[in-house]
């Protein structure tokens, strides 16, 4: 068993759409609880990770300059994150495909193995 | 019910145990102490904004609000310091999932599910009944330690350490008592008799206060409930016991005189009897006949049906009556049910029949201390006219009462045999 990251993008569209209304983000929120709870539930949840707010600062390199996001440059922005253990980058890919961020045609989960350094 | 007091003191108690159960899912029945805190904080904020506000129009709804917000902000709180409940702390710590897991657990029937779970809990075979009802009482009724104390006429000190122990059991549990696990028969019989135990406690019990018994038998009434609202609970004993209590609480206007004192079956004035709760009996007994089981329950509830039948002594049908107390013999043997089944035939045959049966009770020694195995002996006698002999037995039965309410009844029947004696004329 590895670690394994998954990392959440969703388009802004999709964002509003989902977190706009009380009713909205109820029913979204209760879509990722039965996506991860299912995960747990197998034992591959390390930690179910946090949601991220769709803003914040991007601190530049060189100059170090802070600035605000959004970021102009990204078609979608990260939403969030999990660790979850799987066998394989096979299986962990394979799990990703149940995720509710899946249901944006722009949504993607990226899934990174935590390296052995 | 406009008095912010008294409205708080009855949400209390009907909502107290369904918002500890719907936290400790969440919580974890180690943190038993942390679900209560929150939930005394959710009556502490109610208080405080309807003394200004007035009530909303739903309270219970609002309070279960408030505990929800508040087991959120504490779960957010506290998730790196403590441990929730085992199958959702991991669940808990992230935003992804702690809302909608907060929510699901103040809804309706996850919340039934708890409030039995918790009941099932409380029943574990490592604590003694008495724990059992107290916990019960004070973790699902809302019933303060004193309250308890009250009822039971103890100390309100020793109420308060048992039901502290009690709770220290179930905070080493891992969990709450599983409804799929193997020793859940075993389990719903205890969970049946702690019940059933609370309910004769508001029924024959110490308490001097009909308010206070009176209350216990609705508890006892309301977990049966909770019990038959749930389909792994709703058994045919569950039936049968709800049968049971229902047709022995339509009685429970009459049992006391305008004195107070406690007034046998026989002199009752059955057109006090509650109907509805009569109904109700009967509705239920004939439910709890789905299924192959005749427990005592069964038994004892279609005795009660009869009597609730039947508009005085004379038109009760006693030949059923000693025929279900031959199959209460026959299923849960005991001196007690053996006087029950001989004062049934003295009233079937007349009373040197049932004296005779008194006679043939083979364990008889076991009722040495019992005053109604002499109580019955003199009733037969007086009927007899032998006002003497019942006199006699009725001393007897006096020096072995346990109550004032039971002393006040037999010092009525000494001088009813008296009066038997004293030549008429």
């Amino acid at each position: 068993m590895a670690e394994f990251l998954y990392i959440y993008r969703n388009s802004a569209r999709a964002r509003t759409a989902a977190m706009g209304t009380p009713e909205a983000r109820q029913k979204s929120m209760e879509r990722w609880t039965a996506w991860l709870r299912d995960l747990e539930q197998k034992g591959h949840v390390r930690s179910a990770g946090q949601p991220l707010e769709a803003t914040g600062k991007l601190v530049k390199g060189g100059s170090r300059a802070i600035v605000d996001g959004p970021f102009a440059e990204a078609k979608d922005v990260i939403g969030g994150y999990s660790i979850i253990v799987a066998d394989s980058i096979a299986q962990a890919a394979d799990f990703a495909k149940g995720c509710p961020a899946l249901d944006d045609p722009d949504g993607a989960v990226e899934v990174r193995p935590v390296a052995a350094m | 019910m406009t008095d912010p007091a008294a409205l708080h003191e009855h949400l209390f108690r009907h909502e107290a145990g369904r918002m500890t159960a719907a936290l400790t899912r969440l919580f974890g029945v180690h943190n038993l102490a942390l679900a209560e805190d929150v939930v005394q904080d959710a009556f502490a904020r109610a208080l405080e904004v309807w003394k200004f506000q007035g009530p909303p129009p739903n309270p219970a709804a609002w309070l279960m609000a408030t505990a929800r917000n508040r087991a959120l902000d504490v779960i957010r709180r506290e998730r790196t310091a403590r441990t929730f409940a085992p199958e959702l702390t991991r669940l808990l710590e992230s935003e992804w999932t702690a809302s909608t897991l907060v929510d699901e657990s103040f809804t309706g029937d996850v919340v039934l599910g708890e409030q039995l779970r918790m009941m099932f809990s409380c029943c574990d075979p490592a604590l003694r009944e008495p724990a059992q009802i107290g916990l019960i009482l004070n973790i699902l009724c809302g019933f303060g330690a004193a309250e308890i104390a009250a009822a039971f006429l103890e100390e309100r000190a020793a109420v308060e350490k048992r039901i502290a122990r009690g709770k220290k059991v179930l905070a080493q549990s891992a969990r709450l008592f599983d409804l799929t696990a193997a020793d859940f028969v075993d389990r719903l019989g205890a969970v049946h008799r702690a019940v059933y135990l609370l309910f004769n406690e508001g029924y024959h019990g110490a308490s001097t206060r009909e308010t206070v018994r009176r209350e216990l038998c609705d508890e006892a009434m309301r977990l049966m409930v909770l019990l038959r609202e749930h389909p792994a609970t709703r058994t045919p004993a569950t039936f049968a016991l709800s049968a049971l209590m229902a047709l022995h609480a339509s009685r429970l206007p009459a049992r006391l005189n305008d004195a107070g004192e406690l007034v046998s079956l026989w002199d009752q004035d059955r057109s006090a009897w509650d109907r509805t709760l009569i109904e109700e009996g009967r509705g239920l007994l004939e439910e709890s006949a789905r299924g192959e089981d005749v427990t005592t329950y069964h038994l004892e509830a279609a005795i009660a049906a009869v009597h609730a039948k039947a508009s005085g002594l004379a038109d009760t049908d006693w030949r059923a009556i000693v025929n279900l107390y031959d199959q209460l013999m026959r299923v849960a043997p005991s001196a007690v049910v053996a006087l029950n089944r001989a004062i049934a035939i003295g009233q079937r045959d007349g009373p040197l029949a049932g004296l005779a049966a008194i006679e043939a009770i083979a364990d008889r020694a076991r009722l040495a201390s019992y005053p109604f195995l002499p109580a019955a002996l003199g009733e037969m006698e007086r009927r007899q006219g032998n006002g003497v002999a019942a006199k006699a037995h009725f001393e007897r039965a006096l020096a072995l009462a346990r109550s004032d309410s039971e002393r006040r009844y037999l010092l009525k029947r000494i001088s009813a045999a008296e009066a038997a004696t004293a030549p008429s004329g």
